[in-house]
């Protein structure tokens, strides 16, 4: 659970999470009570369970707010959370044949020497390049704006990292049998962040951002001006990685 | 047409054949124990993504379409010498790109369902259109060879070939494009990109078919028309000219880029690829053939000619290598002003040394290539046959 | 008719080459293991449900139907995010996994042993968890 933001005093989200916990599986009820004794908000407010048989609404926008200054050096917790969530498990002889969908970068100012760390994944662009070049639309952007791969169609042809600007995205090397089995994954396919969606479904939040003890990650819905992170997004100053490209990603950064 | 020495031919035929099979068969072989191992047997990375595999995939399938070059020089600007050429052309176009495009599909992770490219088409994507361009590019070569060879269908021969051309010119945009649509990349996302790619097949393609004709005519026991080896030496010393030139053309575009100056510092004075670009792609693909069809000494000579045709093809793997392989080895500049490192190394120039299995899956791609040629050759005309006369006539007027 | 110059055994060559290589290459065939029987033959499908009862449809209509079922769910599921449709391959196997390999791709198991019989390929188990309650473990990079 991340470190408590501002309140928040959304009575529709907090009744929508209430009614959702009642169909929710496993978890959320966990997580439900939390809400109201604590109301914090954002964190469990933006995440409601959807009701089953329902789609991916395309009014929602799912994104992560990252306080680079908040990300203590060394630790790595996001990463070996996000990896044991989706079963990230192999080594392989070669380093760079390694899947990775979260990665520390450690960044130094060349004018200056400042040092900043930040964790760097799939930045789930409403523009998504690897979305546009794939040629069978594997790649694909989910109505509440999470990019995913369809393994079902994906033929590993690697177009996509090609394309991508963030090196977000990891190819599958060898043949896998250590898979989570709500996130299936699989050789000869190509691969990045989900941002949890299989949790963000259940009305969880990503694993990287519950098990960051900095509370330097907040996740919610971009298009709700009363969630926490459009608030905080509305209030300090953020930066989007390669605003250049003008690619619109769900990912936004402070303190870079 | 069974000639003194056919015996001799066909036992040649046997030889080459075989050769061709065997060296498919075992790039069939090597791409089948990738899909079985994973790619972790090659030396392919997640920065790395596309290697040696592509870079000869690429060189086959720009080349297939510049090697129809010849035949749209008969049938679409009316050059009686260019004519009686075009079968062949169309043969080692089909050849190529079938090579090519067997090593591409080989080499997918996920080659055992290569079928879904067909099935389902993002028309967004370049790679989408690469489903209709490549079957249409075979139909339409199919049926070019068709009007060519069957005597009552060569009226049609004219629009066949129009069509082919056309055809060919969007294709290979189309290969360009792959790169030039590219966002992410320093060393790409150019729009010269794809009328370079045309440059480039124009040159390769014609530095693959001379020595293809030479090797034709030697096995036939002919001699090859003086003004026909004089008019495709000056036609390939013409496209290999215009690619250095855009070749400087688009990296001084990019050094002149504040942004993109570390990545040209980088690829043409400070990495394992400036050697490559300098040596192998200007010197050995560009200067050296250039100064070979120029030299009155050698330009006269069939086998100067052909030499020069050979640097030209092995320059053309030096260019791509360099292109494909040196731009993606250069790092992301994800935090322009920043020095990055991280554990997925970022910020770090990554290195590639191809495996075994890609290297003769490359060779097996060559191996389809030419077994599909020596095969066509050998079972239909596609020996060039040229009317001496009129040839000495159009010269004439020409030159 | 220049195309009969080329002998049948040229071709005969080289698809005897290009036979060997994939046999060479190929995995370990299906039909390896043998039932009682027959030796040299793949056995009859095991159709033991382990913990039967609760299925979301008649077993004939599972048989004929399954893999249509399957595929819509895991397009809707994946590409619109519908979440808890009846076929779901992941309950599948809570039913349908052997106890004593705890999968249903293990020699004889429950999708293993009809594939094999029908000799139709299975994908799913490429990228899907066959083992039913499996906890997945992360590596630091």
């Amino acid at each position: 659970m991340t470190a408590p933001q501002s309140p928040d005093s959304n009575p529709r989200r907090a009744f929508i999470a209430a009614a959702g916990a009642g169909v929710a599986g496993l978890g959320f009820t966990v997580i439900a009570p939390g809400l109201h004794l604590m109301a914090v908000g954002e964190a469990n407010a933006a995440t409601e369970a959807r009701k089953a048989g329902t789609a991916a609404s395309p009014a929602v926008r799912w994104g992560l707010l990252i306080d680079a200054g908040k990300c203590a050096p060394g630790c790595t917790k996001c990463i070996d959370a996000c990896h044991t969530e989706n079963g990230v498990s192999e080594k392989l002889p070669d380093p760079r044949q390694n899947s990775q969908w979260i990665r520390k970068i450690e960044l130094v100012d060349k004018r200056n020497g400042r040092v900043t760390q930040l964790p760097m994944m799939c930045q789930h662009c409403a523009e998504p390049p690897c979305v546009d070049v794939c040629p069978t639309g594997a790649s694909m952007k989910r109505a509440d704006g999470i990019v995913l791969v369809d393994r079902h169609t994906c033929i590993g042809c690697r177009y996509c990292m090609m394309a991508c600007p963030y090196k977000a995205r990891s190819f599958v090397h060898t043949p896998l049998t250590q898979q989570n089995p709500e996130v299936p994954r699989g050789q000869g396919c190509v691969e990045s962040c989900t941002l949890c969606v299989h949790r963000i479904d259940k009305g969880q939040q990503p694993a990287c951002v519950e098990s960051c003890p900095e509370g330097a990650m907040v996740f919610g819905d971009l298009n709700d001006p009363a969630s926490d992170i459009a608030k905080r997004i509305a209030s300090v100053p953020t930066t989007q990685v390669r605003a250049d490209l003008r690619l619109n990603p769900g990912v936004r950064y402070q303190g870079i | 047409m069974p000639t003194p020495n056919s015996r001799n031919e066909e036992g040649l035929f046997y030889l080459l054949a075989a050769i061709g099979g065997a060296v498919s068969a075992i790039g069939v072989a090597a791409a089948l124990y990738m899909e079985h191992s994973g790619h972790v047997v090659t030396g392919m990375n997640n920065q790395i993504v596309w290697g040696l595999p592509h870079v000869v995939a690429i060189f086959l399938i720009v080349a297939a379409s510049g090697v129809l070059n010849v035949a749209s020089m008969g049938s679409v600007f009316g050059r009686a010498l260019y004519k009686s050429r075009a079968p062949l052309s169309g043969l080692l176009g089909i050849a190529m790109m079938s090579g090519g495009l067997a090593v591409i599909m080989l080499d997918l992770g996920r080659a055992d369902r290569a079928i879904v490219a067909a099935t389902h088409v993002n028309l967004t994507s370049v790679f989408g259109w690469n489903m209709i361009l490549y079957p249409v590019f075979y139909g339409l070569v199919a049926v070019y060879l068709w009007t060519l060879m069957e005597r009552r269908m060569n009226p049609y021969s004219k629009a066949a070939g129009l069509a082919t051309f056309v055809w060919r010119v969007v294709l290979t945009s189309g290969t360009g494009s792959i790169f030039a649509f590219l966002v992410a990349r320093q060393a790409y996302g150019s729009a010269l990109l794809a009328p370079m790619f045309i440059v480039m097949s124009f040159a390769w393609g014609l530095a693959v078919f001379i020595p293809a004709q030479a090797a034709m005519y030697a096995a036939s026991g002919e001699t090859l028309p003086p003004l026909v080896h004089q008019r495709m030496k000056n036609l390939l010393a013409t496209f290999v000219a215009a690619v250095l030139y855009l070749t400087a053309v688009l990296h001084l575009a990019n050094a002149y880029f504040a942004k993109n100056i570390a990545f040209e510092y980088f690829i043409l004075f400070n990495s394992e690829f400036a050697g490559m670009f300098w040596i192998g792609q200007v010197l050995i693909g560009s200067l050296l053939p250039l100064a070979l069809l120029f030299n009155p000494a050698t330009c006269k000579r069939t086998l100067w000619v052909n030499v020069a045709a050979l640097l030209v093809i092995v320059g053309a793997y030096f260019h791509l290598y360099v292109f494909i392989i040196g731009g993606q080895a250069f790092p992301l500049d994800i935090f322009p002003g920043y020095d990055v490192k991280s554990s997925f190394f970022d910020g770090a120039v990554d290195h590639y040394t191809a495996s075994l299995p890609e290297i003769l899956l490359s060779l097996g791609g060559l191996g389809i290539a030419f077994t599909i040629t020596v095969i066509g050759a050998r079972a239909l005309n596609f020996m060039p046959h040229d009317d001496r006369a009129k040839l000495e006539a159009a010269g004439s007027i020409a030159d | 008719m220049k195309l009969l110059r080329i002998p049948v055994t040229v071709f005969a060559a080289l698809i005897a080459t290009v036979v060997a290589a994939l046999v060479a290459v190929w995995p370990a065939p299906t039909f390896a293991h043998s039932g009682e029987a027959h030796p040299q033959r793949t056995p009859v499908p095991n159709m033991k449900v382990e913990s039967p009862g609760k299925c979301i449809a008649p077993a004939e209509e599972m048989r004929r139907n399954h893999m249509e079922m399957l595929k819509h769910q895991r397009d809707r599921s994946l590409r619109q995010g519908i979440r808890g449709e009846p076929a779901s391959l992941n309950a599948c196997i809570e039913c349908h996994a052997s106890k004593k390999t705890g999968s249903v791709l293990g020699k004889g198991d429950f999708c293993e042993s009809c594939h094999s019989y029908a000799a139709v390929k299975l994908d799913c188990w490429d990228c899907h968890q066959p083992k039913a309650g499996f906890k997945a473990t992360g590596v630091k990079p």
